[in-house]
C-alpha cells in the first residue's frame, strides 16, 4: 500500500482505488478479491474493506478456500508459493515455497492437504500438477512433491474446473476439452472444430463443472455455452448447446447446488440459466461494464461479478443488488478537482464522469453526460466525455463528449452544468451541439467570480468565449449559455487557452504563437512567440507572481514571460509533458521527460531555483495532474516540503495509477491511523469483548502493581465508552447483570476519580501551595510518580496516558487470542 | 441495476419571439369586437362604478357602452359640432365634456339633455376633467388657456394662460382636489395649482405633448408626445426619469394597468405598446389596423379597447378559465376519480410498515422496442402518421440513435411498398431541414443503397426518388447561393474600418452561418 522512496517524501497510491480484481471469491460475510500483489478482503455488507493480505511479491493468480477450515484461504502468486491466510483475521499462517511461476490454484474435497496448480513448462506450455502440502510446522516451508495431473492445458484459471467434489477435472484449451477422472486415471480429450459452415467460432473460453452431477458447462467465443455430458466415454459423449450472448462468454459458473448456471460477457448482463430446463433463464441487466469473473457463496446467497471497469458488485439470489464495491475509473479526461467536495473529477462509467473522494478514498457519485442508453458491443463506436472542467466556486460543470464514426461525422456536443443546491448535484443547463467544427481541444472557465466565462479551443481555428445570458421572465427556462465572442488568429489553430487567476486576461497559444486578450473589450493585447516548437502548455501565474505567463513547446522550452514588459524573463531548455499550477500558491509542479521516467520538479515562476525537484518519479510518462486543496494548512513542514502545506500533488501515471506525495509526519499519521483501525476492526467481536477485556485488564493491573488502588484506577481509560457500549449493545448478548452491575459501578467510581485528578494535575503547583487540601494533593501527586515509574519518565502526562491506553489495547488484543487458544 | 435510459429527444431553440410571462397575460384576450363609430374615436372613458360602463367620444357624439354590449347603452348626441373628452366623475354621475364649439357640457349619467353648459373658452375644448374634490371642471382649449370652473354656479373660477400654444391634453391629481396638470402643443407639461396664481412646475418634453398621465402615487408623470414617451419624476422637481422612443409615429394616448405595473401606450403607428414600469422595457406589443387615437383598460384589465382614426372601436375582452372549460365540454368520458386514487389516500397507522412499490417508469412505444433491440419495430413506431407528420424530431431521434446503435441498416431494410413509401415521403419532407439533414442524408443513401435492386419495380416509389433527387439538387443550389452571399458579405466586413466594429459584427455572422456552413458540406458530401 505504501511506496517508499528515500528522502523526506514517499510516494503513496491511494488503495481502495485500484480494485481490478483479477479474482474474486465470494463468502456469506466476505469477499476476497486478488488484485496485483495482495488480496483485499471486503465485507460484503458494510463494502468496507477489512483487511488487506499481503505477503506476496508478484501478481496474485490463485484463490481458494481452504476445504478442511473454512476460515482459511490459499492463494499463489507468479513469485512461486502459495500462501494459506486466515482471512477473517488478515493473518497469513504458511507459506510453501514452490519455487516455479504459479498460473493458477485449484481446491478439491476430495484431495485433503493436497493443492491443484498449473506450472509452466518448457516450451510454452502449462500443466496441471498436484501439490502435496508437507504437514511441518514453521512459517515457510518447501514443497517439492509434485505430480503431474494433466498436461497442455490453459494458463487462465477459468479455463480449469474440478467436478463432483473433486472426481474429475475439466480443462480447456484451444479447441479442445480434457477431462482427467482420478478413480480411473484416465484422461478423456474430445476437441470441436474451429469453424462450421454457420461462422461459429468454437473456442474455448471457460470451464465449470456443476457439483454434484456429471455435466461440464463450456462457454465459447462466439457466445454459445455447451452442456457436455456422459464425457465418460471416448465415443457416446454428448453436448447441447445454448445461444444467448452475442460475443464471448468470460465467466461461467455452477450455484453450490447445481440448480442454475450462471453467465456474463461483454454484454454486462448476468444470465442465470436453470439446469434442466431447455434454455429457460433469467437475467441481470445493464450491470454497467463486462463482466470478467462470477462467484456464488458458499450457501448459494449471493452472486457477485466484477467487472471491467474496477468494480464488483454483490447480489442476492433474488437478483437484488446488495452491494457495489467500486474503485476509481480509468479515463481521459483532466484530473479536476470539484471546489465544492474536494473530489477528484474524471472518467467514469463510459459516459459519465465519476466524483471520487480522495479523503475517503471511495467513489461518490457518477454523473450521467452523455445520458444515453450504453449499447455493451464490441466494435461500436461509442459517446465519450473527452473534455471537462468547472469553474472556481464549482457552480458550473462544462463538458466535452464526442462520437466519431468515421473522419467526415464528427458529433460534438458541448454540455453546461448547474450546480443545483437542492439536490447536491449537477444538472444539465445548456447543450450545444457542435460547438466547434473541429474537435474542442482545450476548454476553460475564467477566475471571475460574477462573471463566469467559457471558452473553448478548436482545430476549426477558433476560440470561442461562452457567456451565461439571461433571460429572467423567460417562460419554463431560466438563465442559458450563449456564444459571445468568435476569435481566430491568421488561420491558426489554437491548442491551448488559460485565464488569469482574476479573469482579466486570456491566454490562447496558436501554434507557436501566444496570444494575450482581454475578455471584456476581446481586444488582442499582445503576442508572444518562442520558435520553434509549438505552444504545449499555457498558464499564468498567481498570487504574487500574476505579472507572469508560462509556456511550454514541443522543442523542450519552458518559457516565462513578463506581462509587464512584454519581454521573456527567463527560459529553459526541458521537456516539459505537463505544466500544472497551484491553485492556492504561487507554485507550480512541472513533469519532464527523461529516458523511460518522469522527473518532477516545482519552482515558482519569480525565483531561478526550483524549490524541489526529483528524479525519476514515475515509470513511464505523466499523464494528467492535480493539484488537490487541503482541509486545512499543513504545520511543520520543513523547507523542500513547504509546497506540499496547501495543496496536495496528485498525478496520473501512463499505466493508470493515481500517486501522490506525502510528507513523513503524515504518513506517521497514516500507519497510525491504520494501526488504529486495525484495532477496532477486531472489535467486531465485540463491545463485549471491549468491555470485558477492560475489565479483565485492570483487574491484572491491580494484581500487579505495588500501589493497588490509584494505579488500577488510572490505567483504565476513560469509564465513558464503556458504559455507552454496554447501553448500545442488545441485551441478550451481554453477561449477567451481576457481572456487569459490579463492573458498571466500579466504572463510574473510576472515572470521578479521573476527573478529579485531572483537575488536579492542571493546577498541581497551586494545590501544592495550599495546606488545606493536604490529602487530595498527596494523593494526586501520587497519580503522575506511578505513572512515571511503569513506564518510560514523561514530562506530559497526557501523552504517556494516550501511550498507556494503545498498550492496554495491544494488551487487549493478546488477551483475546489466549482466551481463543485455550 | 441502471433501469434502461430513454431515447433523448433533442430540443431545438424555437425561433421568433420568446414566450414571457407578459405575452402569455398580454395574449389572453378574446378575438376583438369590432364597433363603427361615426368617425374618430378621440377619447375612452371608463366609468368608476361598477358594471363599468365607458364613454366613447367619436364625432359628434358620445356614446355609453355596457362592458359585454356592442350596442350603446345610452347617448348624448347634442352636440354641434365634434365632441372631445367625454369624461366621467369619480362617482359615476356626472359626465363633462368639451367640444369644437369652445362649450363645456356636463351631463347627468342617466340624463338626455346637459345639464350645465360652460361657456368662456374662444376655442375649440379638447380637454375636459373633474377635479378630485367633484365640484369643479378643468379645461383646456385651443385658445391657450385652461380653466377651472365651478360645476354648481357654472362660474369660472381660474384662469391660467401660461400656454403659447393648444392645450390638447390634462390630468387631475387624484390626491390634491387644487393640482393639476395640462400638457401643450408648446412641448411643455405644467403643473397648475388653484391656490396659486401661475404654474407651479414646468416640464420641456420637446414635442407637442399628445397626453399626460399620472401614476397612481403621484410621484411619477408621464407625458407622451411625437415620437416620444417621457417619464418625469415630480418629487425631484420634474426631472426626466426615462425617455422611451419605441413608437415609430406620434404617440396619442396613455394608460396604466390596472396593478400600475404596466403602462400601455397607443400611436398613430397602429402599435401598442406595453412598458413594465420597473425597467421601462416593452414587454409586449398590440398591432391594430388602424391608427390609435385613444386607449382604455377596463378595471382588473377585464378589457383593452382602442379607438381608431378610422371609427372603429375595437373591444378585446379577457378570456375567463370557466369559458375553457365550457368549451372543453363533457365529451370524452374519462375513468373515475376513484380509479385514480384508490389505495393511495390511506394514510399510514403509527406501527404500520412501509413497503414501497417500485415505481415503473413508463416507457414511450420506441423505447420498448428499443429496449428489446427491435430497431424495425421502433423505427415503424416512429413512422406512424401522428409521430412523424407531428414530431418529426422524435422520428429522427430514433433514427439517429439506431444510428449509434449501428443498426439503423437492419431497421431501413425489409420493407414493403407502402412502408417504403412512408419512408420516402418522411425524407421528402424533412431532408432539407437544417436540424435534421446531417442523418437524414445518411438515411436517404442508405435507403438507396438498399432498395436499388427494386427501382423499377414500384411507381410510387420511383417518382418519390425522383422527387428527393430534385429536392437535394435545388438545395444545393440555394446552399450556393448563400456561400456567394455570405462571400460577399465577408468582403463588406473586410472593408469596415473600425476594428472594434468589425470584430463584433464578424464574431455575430460566424456564429449565425456556422449552420449554414454545416448544411451546405452535408450537401456536397451527399452528392
Amino acid at each position: 500500500m505504501y511506496r517508499w522512496q528515500s528522502g523526506l517524501w514517499r510516494l503513496i497510491d491511494p488503495g481502495p482505488g485500484w480494485i481490478f480484481a483479477s479474482l474474486i471469491h465470494l463468502f456469506v460475510q466476505f469477499l476476497l478479491c486478488a488484485s496485483g500483489d495482495a488480496v483485499h478482503v471486503y465485507s460484503t455488507s458494510t463494502e468496507e474493506r477489512v483487511h488487506v493480505l499481503q505477503g506476496h511479491v508478484d501478481l496474485v493468480t490463485g484463490l481458494r478456500l481452504n476445504s478442511s477450515n473454512h476460515l482459511q484461504v490459499y492463494s499463489c502468486s507468479l513469485d512461486g508459493t502459495v500462501k494459506l491466510w486466515d482471512f477473517t483475521d488478515g493473518i497469513l499462517i504458511k507459506t510453501y515455497i514452490v519455487g516455479h511461476k504459479i498460473f493458477s490454484l485449484y481446491v478439491s474435497k476430495f484431495h485433503e492437504g493436497t493443492v491443484f496448480i498449473i506450472l509452466p513448462m518448457e516450451s510454452k506450455a502449462f500443466q496441471l500438477v498436484a501439490l502435496h502440502l508437507p504437514k511441518t510446522t514453521g512459517p515457510e516451508v518447501e514443497a517439492r512433491d509434485i505430480l503431474s495431473v494433466l498436461r497442455d492445458v490453459s494458463p487462465i484459471p477459468k479455463a480449469t474446473s474440478f467436478g463432483r467434489g473433486g472426481e474429475f477435472v475439466a480443462s480447456a484449451s484451444g479447441l479442445q476439452l480434457s477431462v482427467y477422472f482420478f478413480r480411473k486415471q484416465k484422461t478423456y480429450r474430445f476437441s470441436l472444430k474451429a469453424n462450421d459452415k454457420k461462422g461459429a467460432r468454437n473456442r474455448f473460453t471457460c470451464v465449470a463443472s456443476h457439483p454434484n452431477d456429471d455435466c461440464i458447462a463450456t462457454g465459447h467465443e462466439d457466445g454459445k455455452i455447451r452442456l457436455w455430458r456422459n464425457f465418460s466415454q471416448k465415443k457416446e459423449y454428448t453436448y447441447s448447446t445454448e445461444h444467448w450472448h452475442h460475443s464471448a462468454v468470460n465467466a461461467l459458473h455452477f450455484t453450490p447446488e447445481g440448480t442454475e448456471l450462471l453467465s456474463g460477457g461483454v454484454e454486462s448482463v448476468l444470465v442465470l440459466w436453470r439446469y434442466g430446463a431447455g434454455s429457460k433463464k433469467d437475467f441481470v441487466p445493464r450491470l454497467g461494464s463486462a463482466i470478467e469473473h462470477i462467484s456464488v457463496s458458499p450457501d448459494g446467497s449471493l452472486y457477485c461479478t466484477s467487472h471491467k471497469d474496477n468494480k464488483i458488485v454483490v447480489m442476492k439470489s433474488s437478483r437484488d443488488i446488495s452491494a457495489i464495491i467500486q474503485g476509481l475509473v480509468k479515463g481521459v479526461t483532466d484530473l479536476l478537482i470539484d471546489p465544492r467536495t474536494k473530489a477528484l473529477v474524471c472518467n467514469g462509467k463510459p459516459g459519465h464522469l465519476q466524483f471520487f473522494s480522495l479523503r475517503h478514498d471511495k467513489q461518490l457519485y457518477n454523473l450521467d453526460i452523455v445520458q444515453q442508453e450504453y449499447i455493451h458491443e464490441a466494435g461500436l463506436h461509442q459517446c465519450e466525455v473527452t473534455k471537462a472542467a468547472i469553474d472556481a466556486q464549482g457552480s458550473w460543470l462544462a463538458t466535452v463528449e464526442e462520437r466519431q464514426e468515421n473522419p467526415e461525422e464528427l458529433d460534438i456536443i458541448l454540455k453546461l452544468w448547474a450546480y443545483d443546491e437542492s439536490t447536491q448535484s449537477f444538472h444539465l443547463n445548456t447543450s450545444i451541439s457542435m460547438a466547434h467544427e473541429g474537435q474542442i481541444s482545450a476548454m476553460c472557465f475564467s477566475g471571475d467570480a460574477e462573471a463566469t466565462m467559457l471558452v473553448t479551443t478548436g482545430r476549426d481555428g477558433h476560440f470561442k468565449a461562452w457567456l451565461l445570458a439571461d433571460h429572467p421572465d423567460a417562460q419554463g427556462e431560466g438563465a442559458s449559455w450563449s456564444c459571445d465572442y468568435v476569435g481566430s488568429y491568421h488561420r491558426r489553430e489554437p491548442t491551448r487557452c488559460c485565464f488569469s487567476a482574476d479573469g482579466s486576461l486570456l491566454a490562447v497559444g496558436f501554434g507557436e504563437v501566444v496570444t494575450v486578450w482581454s475578455p471584456s473589450t476581446w481586444e488582442l493585447l499582445v503576442t508572444f512567440s518562442q520558435p520553434p516548437g509549438d505552444i504545449r502548455d499555457l498558464c499564468f501565474g498567481r498570487l504574487s507572481c500574476s505579472k507572469y505567463l508560462l509556456g511550454t513547446t514541443t522543442k523542450n522550452l519552458l518559457c516565462c514571460w513578463n506581462l509587464l514588459t512584454c519581454s521573456l524573463e527567463w527560459s529553459s531548455t526541458v521537456d516539459v509533458i505537463l505544466l500544472q499550477p497551484d491553485p492556492l500558491s504561487e507554485n507550480m509542479a512541472a513533469f519532464s521527460r527523461a529516458s523511460g521516467s518522469t522527473d518532477l520538479f516545482v519552482f515558482k515562476p519569480s525565483e531561478p531555483r526550483p524549490l524541489f525537484s526529483q528524479k525519476a518519479v514515475c515509470s513511464g510518462t505523466v499523464r494528467r495532474a492535480v493539484f488537490a486543496p487541503r482541509e486545512e494548512v499543513l504545520e511543520g513542514c520543513d523547507e523542500s516540503t513547504q509546497w506540499l502545506s496547501c495543496s496536495r500533488l496528485y498525478f496520473l501515471t501512463e499505466h493508470m495509477e493515481l500517486m501522490t506525495f506525502s510528507t513523513k509526519s503524515e504518513e506517521d499519521q497514516i500507519i497510525a491511523s491504520s494501526k488504529q483501525l486495525v484495532i477496532d476492526d477486531s472489535v467486531a467481536v465485540t463491545p463485549f469483548y471491549l468491555l470485558l477485556g477492560k475489565h479483565r485488564k485492570s483487574q491484572r493491573e491491580t494484581q500487579d502493581s505495588v500501589s493497588s488502588h490509584t494505579a488500577a484506577r488510572i490505567q483504565l481509560p476513560q469509564g465513558s465508552p464503556a458504559i455507552r457500549e454496554l447501553l448500545h449493545t442488545p441485551a441478550h448478548v451481554l453477561p449477567s447483570a451481576s457481572f456487569l452491575c459490579n463492573m458498571f459501578v466500579n466504572s463510574l467510581l473510576i472515572s470521578k476519580c479521573r476527573e478529579e485528578e485531572m483537575g488536579s494535575e492542571e493546577e498541581e503547583e497551586a494545590e501544592e501551595q495550599e495546606s488545606e487540601g493536604e490529602m487530595e494533593a498527596s494523593v494526586s501527586a501520587q497519580g503522575p510518580a506511578v505513572q512515571g515509574f511503569q513506564t518510560e519518565p514523561t514530562p506530559q502526562l497526557s501523552k504517556a496516558q494516550e501511550r498507556e491506553l494503545r498498550k492496554l489495547q495491544k494488551a487487549d488484543f493478546s488477551w483475546l487470542s489466549s482466551l481463543l487458544d485455550s | 441495476m441502471a433501469s434502461y435510459k430513454a431515447t433523448r429527444i433533442p430540443s431545438f431553440p424555437r425561433l421568433g419571439e420568446k414566450v414571457t410571462q407578459d405575452t402569455l397575460y398580454w395574449r389572453n384576450y378574446k378575438t376583438p369586437v369590432q364597433i363603427k363609430e361615426f368617425g374618430a374615436v378621440t377619447k375612452i372613458d371608463f366609468s368608476p362604478l361598477s358594471p363599468h360602463n365607458y364613454a366613447v367620444t367619436a364625432s359628434t357624439r358620445i356614446h355609453i357602452y355596457g362592458p359585454y354590449s356592442q350596442e350603446p347603452v345610452k347617448s348624448f348626441t347634442r352636440f354641434k359640432d365634434t365632441a372631445y373628452s367625454g369624461t366621467f366623475r369619480s362617482d359615476g354621475q356626472l359626465l363633462v365634456a368639451g367640444s369644437e364649439e369652445a362649450l363645456i357640457r356636463l351631463f347627468d349619467v342617466s340624463g338626455r339633455v346637459a345639464l350645465r353648459e360652460y361657456t368662456g373658452h374662444s376655442k375649440a375644448v379638447h380637454f375636459t376633467d373633474f377635479s378630485a374634490d367633484r365640484f369643479h371642471i378643468l379645461s383646456g382649449s385651443d385658445d391657450y388657456t385652461c380653466r377651472l370652473w365651478d360645476i354648481p354656479s357654472s362660474a369660472e373660477v381660474s384662469r391660467y394662460s401660461e400656454h403659447t400654444d393648444y392645450v390638447r391634453c390634462g390630468t387631475p391629481s387624484r390626491l390634491n382636489p387644487d393640482v393639476f396638470i395640462t400638457g401643450s402643443y408648446d412641448h411643455t407639461v405644467k403643473v397648475f395649482d388653484s391656490r396659486k396664481e401661475r404654474s407651479v412646475m414646468t416640464m420641456d418634453h420637446g414635442q407637442p405633448v399628445e397626453s399626460v398621465l399620472l401614476f397612481p402615487s403621484e410621484g411619477l408623470l408621464v407625458s407622451a408626445g411625437g415620437r416620444y414617451v417621457k417619464v418625469w419624476d415630480m418629487l425631484k422637481g420634474g426631472q426626466v426619469l426615462v425617455s422611451l422612443k419605441n413608437h415609430h409615429k406620434t404617440v396619442t394616448c396613455l394608460c396604466m394597468s390596472s396593478t400600475g405595473q404596466r403602462l400601455l401606450s397607443g400611436s398613430l403607428d397602429r402599435h401598442v405598446k406595453v412598458y413594465s414600469t420597473t425597467t421601462y422595457k416593452v414587454v409586449h406589443n398590440f398591432d391594430y389596423a388602424a391608427s390609435i387615437l385613444s386607449i382604455a383598460l377596463a378595471p382588473n384589465d377585464d378589457s383593452i379597447i382602442a379607438g381608431m382614426t378610422n371609427g372603429v372601436l375595437s373591444v378585446k375582452h379577457k378570456k375567463h378559465p370557466e369559458d375553457r372549460k365550457m368549451v372543453g365540454g363533457t365529451s370524452r368520458h374519462r375513468p373515475a376519480y376513484r380509479v385514480f386514487v384508490k389505495g393511495k389516500n390511506y394514510m399510514p397507522k403509527q406501527d404500520d410498515f412501509l413497503v414501497r412499490k417500485r415505481e415503473k417508469a413508463h416507457l414511450k412505444q420506441y423505447d420498448k422496442e428499443l429496449k428489446r433491440f427491435q430497431v424495425s419495430k421502433a423505427l415503424d413506431s416512429v413512422l406512424k402518421p401522428h409521430v412523424r407528420l407531428k414530431t418529426p424530431e422524435v422520428t429522427v431521434a430514433v433514427i439517429q440513435e439506431l444510428n449509434r446503435r449501428g443498426t439503423l441498416k437492419n431497421a431501413l431494410a425489409g420493407r414493403d411498398e407502402k412502408g417504403l413509401s412512408i419512408l420516402l415521403s418522411f425524407l421528402i419532407r424533412n431532408v432539407v431541414d437544417s436540424r435534421f439533414a446531417p442523418i437524414l442524408l445518411t438515411v436517404a443513401e442508405m435507403v438507396l443503397d438498399i432498395y436499388m435492386k427494386v427501382v423499377g419495380q414500384s411507381a410510387v416509389v420511383d417518382k418519390q426518388i425522383l422527387k428527393l433527387q430534385e429536392l437535394v439538387e435545388k438545395e444545393i443550389d440555394y446552399q450556393q447561393e448563400l456561400m456567394e452571399v455570405l462571400g460577399m458579405m465577408d468582403t463588406l466586413f473586410a472593408t469596415m474600418t473600425a476594428k472594434k466594429e468589425a470584430a463584433a459584427l464578424q464574431s455575430r455572422a460566424a456564429n449565425g452561418l456556422v449552420e449554414v456552413r454545416g448544411g451546405q458540406d452535408q450537401m456536397v458530401k451527399a452528392t
